[in-house]
């Protein structure tokens, strides 16, 4: 019984620790297609992107922890500007294949060009000395990289919800997502709210990639590999909302660590069915257009 | 707008569209080294054929199309490797059979969705397939592949021979028969709701056409085309690797279709040759190039030149004919 409970609350701390790295990747995502209607498949090319800034900024240049994970999330937030004003912006209004197409493309790239700087391997992640080791809560050990991973995201996820409901800039993009031809017609700039939230949203993959470089590892065929899995929290979650893919993130965080811990012979079989049954259940999502 | 192939086109068939089969048939007698390259051509391109109808018809946009190719792959490939079943004809139905069936069982779920849900089932189907092969190692050799397909003589009389005449011209025949059947279906009525359909789906339901049915039917037809493809490579190769399933070879499939012309019929048959060509000649040599230098040609092809390449040619005979 005690050895069935501490593999219970293993499972439910490490899922909740993926979880909350999932929902960090996807969350801009879930913004980006319920505020542009832009489906960006290579969304996980940035969270990738952040992986290997944090990885090699730490292996090669030999830069502190923490300061590696703030390059990864301002590069990735900073390369996102010029990508959404020269490439993404074209694609605005054109229709579902054109977007999903392009984005396809850029996946190949992105995963060849990693392939060709950092070669196929996984980049091995350094943690500083403070962040190895277990951490003692309710007279249990937990690894102290998941605890730090679980306070960030936490408090991350935090500032972005007091931001979207409490900012001029949360209210430009909730009245966005709305009605988008009325907030244009009201005199908000939504051109640049695109690009600013399009950053902010590449910016926090970047951070997801780099702060579960641990977890989930660092490839060139990363942004082929999880594509699957951003995709489920947004659209199980539900479009341009915010909760939802929190809930959808831990909800599969949670189950898919309980299904390779139990049943690994499964594999990743019973989020896809889950999926697929929540969709038919609700098509829009747990909860659909609302910010 | 270039010339429109579908329903009120003129449906006789023109002297040009008797040019891919004699480049075919030229191809088996002047090239012989290559004909285990033709084979696997061909079978890409029924393979496109199939997404084409409902992808450049039906305006259904799918990332999980490789789900019925591998799953007629597997079936036509455990049927002779496990269960001893080698007549190609026999392995064939049954690859299209059980294809047609699951393009039934999920149209009937993905075709009552739009946008990104369609979009995310299609793909959670596929990943499903792929998750199930990769697991059932017992039946499907997982991750090492299914191997030891053996086939017996086309008919009892025409034996797959080393140097991959037979295979070669077995796909052929079947490609002509599903090209034969494709352009049927475009230039019927039934063709022309489907474009219908692709275009205002409102307007369609307002006058009264059964879309759900007609979706379902077409994603079907596709589906069963796809199962005959699969079972095609399975039989060619005789052997079936797991890169028939998931995300990424339904990627492929697409980017060849757009690099053809979607929704032209014969963009299904440009794309999948050039590709492959060109993935025979560059890939080896430099793989990551070669994947860099396909991420933008698709990026470019949306950006600037949607039709493909039957369209930039359809606008290039346009701007001579201006011209003189």
């Amino acid at each position: 019984m005690e050895a069935f409970l501490s593999s219970l609350v293993s499972v439910a701390f490490h899922g909740i620790a993926y979880g909350m790295i999932l929902y960090v990747i996807s969350v801009g995502l879930s913004v980006t297609m319920g505020l542009m209607g832009f489906v960006n498949l290579a969304h996980g090319v940035f969270a990738m992107a952040g992986g290997y800034i944090l990885t090699s900024a730490i292996s090669r240049f030999g830069l502190p922890f923490p300061l590696a994970l703030a390059l990864a999330v301002i590069v990735v937030a900073a390369a996102s500007v010029p990508l959404e004003r020269l490439l993404y912006s074209r694609l605005y209004g054109a229709g579902e294949l054109e977007q999903v197409l392009f984005t396809i493309g850029l996946i190949f790239m992105a995963v060849a060009a990693a392939q060709v700087i950092f070669g196929m391997l996984q980049q091995p992640v350094l943690l500083p000395d403070y962040l190895k080791g277990q951490f003692p809560l309710l007279g249990r050990d937990f690894p102290a990289y998941r605890v730090f991973l679980i306070v960030v995201s936490g408090a991350m996820i935090a500032a972005l919800w007091f931001s979207v409901e409490r900012t001029l800039w949360g209210a430009m993009v909730r009245a966005a997502v709305d009605n988008l031809a009325m907030a244009q017609s009201i005199g908000i700039n939504t051109r640049r709210l695109f690009t600013l939230t399009f950053a902010l949203g590449s910016g926090l993959a970047g951070l997801g990639g780099a702060l579960g470089a641990e977890i989930i590892a660092i490839q060139p065929t990363y942004p082929f590999e999880h594509l699957v899995y951003f995709l489920i929290v947004v659209s199980v979650g539900g479009l341009g909302s915010l909760r939802g893919p929190f809930a959808a993130a831990l909800l599969i965080g949670v189950t898919d660590t309980a299904c390779k811990y139990w049943l690994p012979q499964f594999g990743a079989f019973f989020i896809y069915v889950a999926t697929i049954v929540l969709l038919l259940w609700r098509p829009d999502g747990l909860f659909g257009k609302r910010i | 707008m270039t010339r429109p192939i579908g329903y009120g086109a003129d449906p006789r068939i023109r002297v040009t569209e008797g040019l891919p089969w004699l480049a075919g048939i030229a191809v088996f007698f002047l090239l012989p080294e290559y004909l285990s390259l033709g084979a696997r051509i061909l079978t890409y391109i029924l393979f496109a054929l199939s997404l084409d109808l409902i992808l450049g018809y039906a305006g259904i946009i799918t990332l999980g199309h490789s789900a019925f190719f591998g799953l007629g792959a597997y079936v036509a490939g455990i049927l002779a490797a496990k269960l001893g079943v080698t007549d190609p004809m026999l392995l064939l139905a049954a690859a299209a059979c059980a294809a047609g069936v699951l393009g039934i069982a999920t149209g009937a779920v993905i075709l009552r969705t739009r946008g990104l849900t369609q979009l995310m089932l299609t793909l959670a189907i596929a990943a499903v397939c792929l998750e199930i092969a990769n697991k059932a190692t017992p039946v499907t050799g997982g991750a090492d592949g299914l191997s030891g397909i053996t086939i017996a003589p086309i008919f009892g009389a025409l034996k797959f021979d080393m140097f991959g005449k037979t295979a070669y011209l077995w796909c052929l025949t079947l490609l002509f028969a599903s090209w034969w059947l494709t352009r049927k279906i475009i230039y019927s009525p039934f063709g022309a709701t489907l474009s219908g359909i692709r275009e205002n789906i409102v307007r369609m339901r307002a006058i009264g056409v059964p879309v759900y049915r007609r979706l379902l039917t077409v994603y079907a037809i596709s589906a069963t085309m796809a199962g005959v493809a699969g079972a095609l490579l399975a039989q060619t190769n005789q052997f079936v690797g797991l890169n028939v399933l998931g995300f990424e070879p339904s990627g492929e499939l697409m980017v060849m279709l757009i690099l053809g012309g979607v929704g032209r019929l014969y963009g299904a048959f440009v794309g999948p040759l050039v590709y492959l060509i060109a993935q025979d000649v560059l890939a080896k040599q430099f793989p990551q190039y070669w994947y860099f230098g396909i991420g933008l040609m698709l990026v470019l092809v949306v950006l600037f030149a949607r039709g493909g390449i039957l369209g930039m040619a359809d606008a290039l005979v346009a701007r001579l004919r201006k011209h003189t």
